[in-house]
């Protein structure tokens, strides 16, 4: 049990430090620019194919540094040449961009790189056991994903304090309509910010690919739990979004390792009863709920604290 | 006029209201009576809190301390579209229209409620005789008749500010507050929107904010002069004109 | 149909012209309902035609929701696949229960399904509108989604509720097993609930929930509760997105966790978006070409989602009105008789225009089919995808294309401002 605990823990706060990679992004750009990317974890899966193909083609070093680079700048464009166009038609007609965005990346992806799991290994110089609790050996590279969005981390930090577009971003965050007022080069502010938030959620993607499943769909399927996320921590709010990442993170994980169920903590149901929601309740393990949990979360949350954990805008 | 005597009769009374925004007073021990029937101008220096004042009111925002009543009943607290059924509208600085919607039916949709329709979804909206006739009523009295087509977001700055005023008074409010109605506009604009205010106010309780002092000498029955989130004198135009207190914080500068 | 849902009533003084074209539009829609399946009777147009009727119902239903009240939904189809399961359940219960309810009365049932869900997730999902609705939505979506493999007694799981339509008693000595029995029965439907979602429109509720898409704050001071308001349109939403499963429902005999998938949900979104929300026919022209694209592109190019995603993309930037919007663009320069003088820019654009789109379709099929080698056939011009000439030929018509044909539309644009001012000038709006 205390295995299982410790290692779910370092599993947890693993995922729960990615989520942050690139929920830290996507709250910045909301922040800034009103707009929820829809597209962000498409960003992550082009990151993760990009570092696919790189590693095959350069080996893994140089990609983890370029496929960021390459994402960034396609994130870029898309703010040049797709946002900067639409944002006089609304805040709904951009949300809507990035949405027909996120499904034509799925699309290119799937046409080039087809719809099966990518064999991505994880770099032969990071393929040890880092140490072995209990019996379980921990593998050197989750380290190394650790290790990476914590500098990442650290170094959003000090941008963010000691720096001066860490300033303008900062006073964005707290008063979004002073955005305006930033003066002439506003633009180019808005396209870096979309810029850095890609090429992290790029980062995120090279460095989960080799670890997590790089498929077509990954992005489909983390998008809507990266929304959870910023909901539940409070649109436009970091502290929300980085403790939200954090019991995302660890709570999935959680559910995923634990195999229990009613039934097999109270003993089966009278079979008499035969099939019905309650045995479907009864029958399923926390491990089969897992992907629904963050979703329960969310309307836990609505009904609870409807501006989200440390929100305090009303939209 | 005493407080005892105004207690009964007044369609607004504001006692002791505060509000904080952090550790940031906007509006310290706010206290203001506005008296059934009469029209009551506040004005004040920029950011002395007037539009907060209309805001706290109007259930836009609500106090940190202190009551606010509308007609002996206390109305903080409340949201606002409940305060609008008890019989208080407000207008914006901003124009704050329906862009999308034609003239005709902005001031419709305001006047559905007060005609009692309520979120029905089983009537024609057409074809209801009272809200017809009081929209039809109202473009007339705020000259819009013959733009009844057009999207209210093509109209005129001066039409979107007539409007905004058709909005307002739609319901058939008692209690009508005004936020800068004539701001931005020429000065024959002006007269014509003050003419429509005192025309369509009769009889009504109006509250106006306002920075055109020939417009607020000329309009108001009293005023209240509102610096740093206090009000420091209420009166009739001629006791405001000479309270040295108003000359010092408001009049004297403006002259400057 | 044509007329716009923001329109405005000519309260009363309405000339009886006015009223003719309007009663004349939607009678011409009933006629061609009656009439299509007579024209086109292979068993294929009859199955097309089916699934057109679902997709309109269930575009309407949607754009109670974007284009009347403003809100973004990512889950609609959550509504819609609750109403299809509805829909078999009762179909099941009809048949074993030996009740007397016959099979056109089961879509009422789908839409209950979608409406007492509404009902119940609807207060909670609605306290904000915008992009918290949106990314809400997409998360209640995915919710339902998950929860449905988990829930095997209700939903099936993986393999779903199936159903007998003609087990059902017959109703006019009909059994509903042919498909064009079936094809009347979603018509008559599609009828009764256009009727009705327009006749929303109509109402103090319709009109306020304008009011609440164009200026929620301002709503509230005019006695309206913007919640309020919103959660009744997403009830009504719902309930006729229960209609659009539950003869989905009857169409297939099956319901399925897909039902209520994202990929469903992306569907109406685009059928709506691309067919324009500001007017009442929109979704219905989107919901025919999105339907009809992806009966017709799926057996053309294993792409064809992209094509979508392309279109989508291309509307939203370009033309945010969609197809409804930029037709109805044209009305006053029909009106004040300036429409000929954009006619030949528009004749102009049209070489340059088909040039690019065919570069970006060579492209596109090229990378699809380089590892597979399947020749492409682009208007009886065969590609090679694995030969430089195609990708020569690709990048030129791209980028020619683009070049040249965005003169030509900085042509039209100029046209257009001439001819519109000229409308205006005539006292038409433009």
């Amino acid at each position: 049990m205390l295995e299982l605990v410790v290692i779910s823990t370092l599993n947890g706060v693993l995922f729960g430090m990615l989520l942050f990679l690139l929920s830290s992004g996507l709250t910045v750009i909301f922040s800034m620019m009103g707009v929820l990317n829809f597209a962000h974890a498409s960003f992550y899966m082009l990151g993760a194919f990009f570092g696919f193909q790189l590693t095959k083609w350069i080996g893994f070093w140089p990609a983890l540094v370029l496929a960021p680079l390459l994402v960034g700048a396609i994130g870029m464009a898309v703010e040049r040449y797709g946002l900067r166009n639409t944002h006089k038609h609304g805040h709904v007609a951009e949300l809507l961009l990035t949405f027909g965005l996120a499904f034509a990346i799925e699309e290119i992806v799937s046409m080039i790189w087809g719809k099966s799991p990518l064999d991505y290994r994880v770099p032969a110089l990071l393929d040890f056991p880092a140490f072995t609790i209990f019996s379980t050996n921990y593998p050197a590279y989750k380290i190394f994903m650790l290790a990476v969005s914590v500098i990442i981390f650290v170094a959003l930090l000090i941008v963010l304090k000691r720096t001066r577009v860490g300033l303008i971003v900062q006073a964005a965050l707290t008063h979004p309509h002073m955005v305006g007022h930033l003066g002439h080069n506003v633009g180019r502010v808005f396209m870096a910010v979309f810029g850095v938030g890609s090429a992290l959620a790029g980062l995120a993607g090279v460095i989960a690919g080799p670890a997590l499943v790089t498929q077509s769909d990954m992005a489909a399927s983390l998008g809507p739990i990266l929304f959870v996320v910023i909901v539940f921590g409070g649109l436009g709010s970091l502290p929300g979004a980085f403790i939200a990442s954090l019991v995302i993170g660890l709570v999935q994980t959680f559910a995923v390792a634990l195999d229990g169920s009613l039934a097999s903590a109270f003993g089966p149901l009278d079979p008499s009863a035969g099939p019905s929601v309650l045995t479907d309740i009864w029958n399923v393990t926390i491990a089969q709920v897992a992907p629904i949990v963050p979703y329960v979360l969310l309307v836990i949350i609505l009904i609870v604290r409807p501006m989200g954990l440390m929100g305090t805008r009303e939209s | 006029m005493s407080e005892a005597v105004t207690g009964m009769t007044a369609a607004i009374e504001v006692r002791a209201v505060e509000k904080r925004f952090g550790n940031v007073g906007i509006i310290r021990d706010l206290n203001l009576t506005v008296v059934k029937g009469e029209r009551h101008a506040i004005i004040g220096p920029n950011g002395a809190g007037k539009s907060t004042t209309f805001n706290l009111i109007s259930g836009h925002i609500k106090p940190t301390s202190g009551e606010v009543k509308l007609n002996g009943d206390v109305i903080s607290g409340l949201r606002p579209f409940e305060i609008n059924r008890r019989g208080l509208s407000r207008s914006f600085q901003v124009t704050n229209v329906f862009a999308r919607m034609t003239v005709w039916e902005n001031v419709r949709c305001a006047v559905l409620w007060a005609t009692g329709q309520r979120y029905a979804f089983w009537k024609n909206v057409d074809s209801l005789p009272e809200v017809r006739e009081r929209t039809a009523q109202i473009l007339d009295d705020i000259h819009l008749t013959h733009r009844r087509d057009v999207p209210a977001g093509l109209l005129t700055y001066a039409e979107q500010r007539e409007l905004e005023i058709g909005i307002t008074i739609a319901s058939g409010a008692t209690v009508v507050m005004l936020d800068e109605p004539t701001a931005g506009m020429s000065h024959a604009e002006t007269d014509r929107a003050v003419a429509l205010i005192r025309r369509l106010t009769e009889g009504k309780t109006l509250v106006i904010v306002e920075h055109d002092m020939s417009v607020v000498f000329g309009l108001a029955d009293r005023i209240s002069v509102l610096v740093y989130g206090h009000i420091i004198a209420s009166g009739t135009p001629e006791e405001i004109r000479r309270d040295p207190k108003v000359k010092e914080a408001y009049l004297g500068e403006e002259a400057h | 149909m044509t007329k716009a849902t923001n329109s405005t009533s000519k309260a009363g003084a309405d000339t009886s012209s006015g009223s003719l074209r309007f009663y004349g539009v939607w009678l011409i829609g009933i006629v061609a309902l009656i009439v299509l399946p007579m024209i086109f009777s292979s068993g294929g147009s009859l199955t097309s035609f089916s699934l057109i009727g679902i997709a309109i119902v269930f575009a309407l239903s949607y754009n109670i929701l974007l284009g009347q009240t403003g809100l973004l939904s990512f889950g609609h189809a959550v509504h819609y696949g609750l109403g299809g399961f509805a829909a078999c359940h009762m179909m099941n219960a009809v048949v074993s229960h030996g009740w007397p309810i016959p099979l056109p009365f089961i879509p009422l049932f789908g839409g209950l399904g979608g409406l007492v869900f509404a009902v119940i997730i609807g207060w909670v999902m609605t306290k904000r509108a915008g992009t918290v609705f949106a990314m809400i939505s997409l998360g209640i979506g995915e919710l339902v989604a998950s929860s449905s493999l988990i829930l095997r007694s209700v939903f099936g799981g993986e393999s779903g509720i199936t159903t007998d339509r003609t087990a059902l008693p017959k109703m006019f000595g009909w059994s509903f097993g042919p498909q064009l029995q079936v094809y009347y029965l979603i018509a008559f439907w599609l009828v009764l609930s256009a009727i009705a979602m327009y006749a929303l429109t109509r109402t103090p509720l319709g009109r306020i929930c304008n009011a609440v898409r164009d200026n929620p704050e301002r709503v509230q001071f005019i006695g309206y509760d913007p919640h309020v308001v919103r959660y009744l349109a997403f009830c009504f939403a719902g309930f006729f997105a229960g209609v659009a499963g539950g003869l989905a429902a009857i169409n297939f005999e099956i319901a399925n966790s897909a039902y209520l998938g994202a990929i469903q949900s992306g569907f109406v979104l685009f059928s709506t978006f691309i067919g324009g929300t500001a007017y009442f026919f929109g979704p219905i022209l989107g919901a025919i070409l999105v339907t009809y694209l992806q009966l017709g592109l799926a057996n053309l190019t294993s792409a064809w989602q992209l094509y979508f995603g392309i279109i989508f993309i291309g509307i939203v930037m370009f033309s945010p009105g969609g197809i409804a919007g930029l037709v109805m663009m044209h009305r006053p320069l029909v009106r004040a008789g300036t429409l000929w003088t954009v006619i030949p820019s528009y004749l102009v654009a049209v070489v340059p225009t088909l040039a690019l789109a065919c570069g970006v379709i060579l492209s596109i099929e090229t990378v699809a089919r380089y590892s597979g080698g399947e020749p492409i056939d682009l208007f009886g011009i065969g590609f090679k995808p694995t030969s430089p000439v195609t990708w020569v030929a690709a990048v030129v018509l791209v980028i020619g294309g683009a070049f040249v044909a965005r003169l030509s539309w900085r042509r039209i644009a100029e046209a257009w401002d001439r001819a519109a001012t000229v409308a205006r000038d005539r006292g038409y709006l433009a």
